[in-house]
Parts: C-alpha cells; sequence; structure tokens
C-alpha cells in the first residue's frame, strides 16, 4: 500500500488518467454499449434508412448485393437490406422485452425461495424439471399450442429463462440471509416485506444486472432459431430469423439472403455479450478474477 | 461410491416427473383452445373434434393424467396425430443421424477446447492466449446456423471438399458417414467448444496459481507433464461441469443444424411436427431429450469421483 503513494500526479490528471482507464479497463462496455446504440438508432430511424421491407418486385427476384439494392434481393424481390433493417426491430424488442419478464419473474421467485422454506422445497423442485427441458423445446411447444404473435413468442422465449434467474437470485438471498444486519433487522422487529425488499433486493441488483444482459442475448439467439425453424414471430414480419428461413431453400444461388442478417445477429448478440463480460468484472471482481 | 450414485440416480426421478407433469399442465392450462390451434383456421367442427378426442381432452383431467403417466411408465410417449403412428416408432427411425451429429460434436468441441484452453492457461496474456479468448467470445455469440452456411459455403461449394448438405448412415458405410457429418458437428460444436475453452482456461489458471505446481516445477518434473497430470486433472470438475451443462446448448443446436444441413433426424422430425402442429410428438420429444439431459448430469456428477475422490463419501 505505502509503495503506491511515492510519485503521486497531480490532481488534475490524476482524475483524467482515472477517467482514461476507467474506460481502457472498460473498453468492453464501451464499445458493446456503441454498437448496441448504433442498432437501437437503426431500429428507431428504420424507416428512414430502408424502403418497405414487405414491397414484392417480382422483376428483382435474387439479384446480387449491388449499389441499388445493399444486401440483395430474395425469391420475392424484396430488398434484404430493408427487411434486415426492420428486422433490427424484432430482436430488439424480443431480447429487451425478455430479459425484463424473465428478470423480473425471476426476481420475486428467487428472493420468495431464499426467504421462505416452504416455498423454496417446491419451487426449486419446479425449476429444476424446467431446466431438464431444452428451452428451445419448450417454446416450440408453447407456441404449437397458441396462435402465433410477438407477444406469445416473447412469453414462450421468456419460461426457459426463468430458472437461472430464480437459481441466482436464490443463491444471493441465502448468502445475505445469513448476515448479521439481516438478524438485527429480524430482531428489532422488522416486518418479512420490509427485510426483503429494503435489505435483501438491493444485493441482487448487481448479479441480476448481469444476469439480464445473458439472458437477453440468448432470448435473441433463440428467437432467431424458432423463426428459423418456421416456429417463432409469424412469417409475415420480416425477423432475422424469418428473412433467413426464407433464404434457406435459394442458399446455393442467393447466399446473401441468410449471410447479411446472420452476420447482424452475430454482431448483436457479440455486443450484448461484451457489455455482461463487461458489467460481469466491474461489478464482481470476485469473478472477473475467476474468468 | 454405490450410495453415491444411487443417492444421484434416485435424484433423476423428481425432476423427471415435474418434466412430466410441465408437459401434461402445458396442454391443459394453455389459454384458449389448443385443438382449434392445432386443426388450423380452416378446421371444421368435426375434425378439430376428432383432435380433441386423439389428445384425450374430452376426458376428465384426471382420468387424462392417470392414462398419460400409465403411458409413460411402460414407456409409450404418445401417438402422432396425423400419422397415427407411436412417437417412439418415429423417434427410432430419426435416432441415428442425431445421436451421431450429437457425439460427434462433443467430441469435436472437447479435442479442440481442451488443448486450446490449456495453452491458453499456460500462456496467459500472450497472443496466443489473445486469441484464444477471442475465439471464446466470438464463437459462443455467432448462431449455429451462420456458422453452419459459412461452413457449406466455404467447404462444401467454393471448395468442393465435403458434401452440401444430407446424411449418409452408418449401415452405408463410417466414411460417408463422417464425409457427411463433418461440417454439421463442427458448426454445431463451435459454441461448445467457446464455452469449454473458456471454462478450461479459468480453471487452468486458478490451478496452475498453487504450490504443489511451483514444487512440481522445482522437482523438475517435464511442462507438460506438469500441466496435464498435475494441474489438469485438478481443473477437471469445473471443466466437466461446465460440458455437462454445455450439453444442453448441443440438443437445442441439434434441431436447427439438422435443418441447416437437411439431416433427417430428430431435429427434422420436430420442424415436420412444428410445421403440423403434432404436440404428441413434440411431447414425446421434451420427455426423450430432457431425459438425455438428465442422464448426462448423472453421468457428470459420477464422473466428480474419479476427479475428486472426497466427493465419494
Amino acid at each position: 500500500m505505502a509503495t503506491t503513494t511515492i510519485d503521486v500526479p497531480p490532481a488534475t490528471t490524476r482524475r483524467s488518467s482515472d477517467a482514461l482507464s476507467w474506460a481502457w479497463r472498460n473498453k468492453t462496455i464501451i464499445g458493446g454499449t456503441l454498437i448496441l446504440l448504433a442498432l437501437l438508432g437503426v431500429a428507431i430511424l428504420a424507416p428512414w434508412l430502408a424502403g418497405d421491407p414487405l414491397q414484392f418486385e417480382p422483376i428483382n427476384r435474387l439479384k446480387r448485393p449491388s449499389e441499388e439494392f445493399w444486401f440483395g434481393t430474395d425469391q420475392f424481390g424484396r430488398d434484404v437490406y430493408s427487411r434486415v433493417v426492420y428486422g433490427t426491430r424484432i430482436s430488439l424488442i424480443v431480447g429487451f422485452s425478455v430479459a425484463v419478464l424473465a428478470t423480473a419473474i425471476g426476481l420475486v421467485l428467487g428472493v420468495l425461495c431464499g426467504y421462505y422454506r416452504s416455498v423454496d422445497a417446491i419451487v426449486m423442485r419446479i425449476m429444476d424439471g424446467m431446466m431438464a427441458i431444452p428451452a428451445i423445446l419448450l417454446a416450440i411447444a408453447l407456441i404449437t399450442l397458441m396462435k402465433a404473435s410477438l407477444v406469445i413468442v416473447i412469453v414462450a422465449i421468456s419460461i426457459p429463462e426463468i430458472p437461472r434467474v430464480v437459481r441466482l437470485v436464490r443463491s444471493v438471498v441465502l448468502s445475505v440471509r445469513a448476515r448479521p444486519y439481516i438478524e438485527a433487522a429480524i430482531a428489532s422487529g422488522t416486518r418479512n416485506g420490509r427485510i426483503m425488499v429494503r435489505h435483501i433486493l438491493p444485493n441482487t441488483v448487481a448479479p441480476l444486472v448481469v444476469q439480464a444482459t445473458y439472458v437477453c442475448a440468448s432470448a435473441i439467439l433463440t428467437e432467431a432459431g424458432l423463426s428459423f425453424l418456421g416456429a417463432g414471430t409469424p412469417p409475415e414480419i420480416p425477423s432475422w430469423g424469418n428473412v433467413i428461413n426464407l433464404g434457406r431453400t435459394f442458399f446455393q444461388i442467393a447466399p446473401w439472403i441468410v449471410f447479411f442478417p446472420g452476420i447482424l445477429l452475430a454482431i448483436t448478440v457479440l455486443a450484448i455479450n461484451l457489455v455482461g463480460d463487461g458489467l460481469r468484472d466491474t461489478l464482481d471482481p470476485r469473478i472477473a478474477r475467476r474468468m | 461410491m454405490t450410495a453415491y450414485i444411487l443417492r444421484r440416480l434416485l435424484a433423476t426421478i423428481p425432476v423427471m416427473v415435474v418434466v412430466a407433469l410441465f408437459v401434461f399442465l402445458l396442454l391443459h392450462l394453455t389459454p384458449g383452445d389448443p385443438a382449434a390451434v392445432i386443426a388450423g383456421d380452416d378446421a371444421s367442427p368435426a375434425e378439430i373434434e376428432g383432435i380433441r378426442r386423439k389428445l384425450g381432452l374430452d376426458r376428465p383431467i384426471w382420468e387424462q393424467f392417470g392414462l398419460y403417466i400409465g403411458n409413460l411408465v411402460r414407456g409409450d410417449l404418445g401417438t402422432s396425430i396425423f400419422s397415427n403412428m407411436p412417437v417412439t416408432t418415429l423417434v427410432r427411425q430419426r435416432l441415428e443421424p442425431s445421436l451421431v451429429l450429437a457425439v460427434a460434436a462433443l467430441v469435436v468441441a472437447v479435442a479442440f477446447a481442451i488443448p486450446m484452453g490449456v495453452v491458453a492457461a499456460w500462456k496467459a496474456h500472450s497472443s496466443i492466449d489473445r486469441v484464444v479468448m477471442g475465439f471464446s467470445v466470438l464463437g459462443f455469440a455467432v448462431p449455429v446456423f451462420l456458422v453452419g452456411y459459412l461452413l457449406i459455403y466455404v467447404f462444401a461449394i467454393q471448395l468442393r471438399w465435403l458434401p452440401v448438405q444430407g446424411y449418409r448412415p452408418l449401415s452405408q458405410g463410417l466414411d460417408g458417414t463422417l464425409r457427411s457429418i463433418a461440417l454439421p458437428a463442427l458448426a454445431l460444436g463451435m459454441a461448445y467448444m467457446a464455452l469449454i475453452a473458456r471454462i478450461t482456461r479459468a480453471s487452468m489458471l486458478e490451478v496452475l496459481s498453487e504450490d504443489y505446481i511451483r514444487t512440481a516445477h522445482a522437482k523438475g518434473v517435464a511442462t507438460p507433464s506438469v500441466l496435464l497430470r498435475h494441474a489438469l486433472k485438478n481443473a477437471a470438475v469445473p471443466i466437466v461441469t461446465v460440458i455437462g451443462i454445455g450439453f444442453a446448448l448441443l440438443i437445442s443446436g441439434v434441431v436447427i443444424t439438422e435443418t441447416v444441413f437437411n439431416i433427417p433426424g430428430l431435429g427434422r422430425l420436430t420442424v415436420d411436427a412444428i410445421l403440423k402442429r403434432d404436440y404428441p410428438i413434440i411431447q414425446g420429444l421434451i420427455i426423450l431429450f430432457a431425459g438425455a439431459k438428465v442422464l448426462v448430469n448423472l453421468a457428470v456428477d459420477i464422473s466428480y469421483t474419479f476427479f475428486d475422490p472426497r466427493i465419494r463419501q
């Protein structure tokens, strides 16, 4: 400790170099966030950035990428670039909604499990069972039984994500519960609800934010996978998975229909994972050292 | 040891009971009329009634549940609505390609990922380490269908080294099977490989900082032997755990990979069932895949006793 005080730079330079070193250490968060902001911009500005993603132009079937059609056209002569731009909206909506829905439900269940033994015994058995079911099949089962819509897709993807959130929150709650200040709160007669909200909940925020980013990335991949299999977002909506699904048949002569949405998908998931990894390293140095 | 295995085996029973219950309740608690949804928009009332009867939805719920559990215990996964074939028969016809694909992907992933992780940890913070870490971040983000189509484009369409799509059964010779499964296995194994490489590196880094590693080096043990015999074996528990967890990833990936490469396996069965909304098939596949995952987890639990004898007690 003492050795670090030997050459302390002047206060002003230290502040700016602190900011710089924070940025350097967290370059994954910054890089990921910038990519995500760009994608958000594309999603919001879609009507100004691209033409009609649904317009059929039979003369322009399966055109290569060119100046007129940046990403080429599909078998109906629709502009792949426009479809990919509009697809950004679907992916971001799905990723965000699932992250919020799954973490919210998982948080409530996890806190209850960590706090009440009887709830824990029942809910954790159910979670164990749900975790044994591959996420994509659970979503497929739900979608088979209901009329396809974006809301159903979001719900179907959220359900298999819940157990992991519950486990995480529960483990945090269990470790916090054992601390003396909770005992003190109980001893001084604080009501259970208040202990949960005021004393336990704040401890779950950091790990939950990190987990939410992974849920978001996984949801975007699952939506694309489901749409690719024809069990996701209704086919008339241009989502990346739907575009790839249609490009499947013509892959050998028109690979661009598959590649452009696929690359965008990879970039999106990569950006979210970078933010997640960066947040994890910043918020929980203990895990960071291990990874 | 036997007691440990027996305890682990017993612990799988409640999990499978919950899976079975969950799948059953899914059909009954879904809002709306599943029979009408399955029948489609232009079905007549008689057709909807027929599907309702086939799903057993016309009987009291307790009778249905008894019948369903009774069938499951006898190994009957139900009957397809549209082909009227038992789901177990359909599964048996499609099992080989999926099994070969999953095993091949597992072998490819583990065979590449563990050396990558070990070298990355040994040469930590070097350029090799950065390449491995870069791969593990990228490999985990790239969706399996993009990897699949890229591989097809490069190795099948441009270079013409391997077939574009399809599957050759083992009965027509191992060589053909391996050629037809090479690209799918690599595509499917990619994310899994990234995950295992990352955890191998992390786990090895932790072990390499232990005193006994320094001792081994000091007494003149050759580096490969230190890395593999002293370090890797002690780093194995988290690695094996992730191999088990990642298997779920592999199962979900099988369905998509088979669609990309046109392989007539369980994935194709799933996609056909989706198109016809043939719920009994999907229900059967869920129970089957969940069972496979539970068995893999059991194998992982048992393998712990090999790496860490303390667990045996």
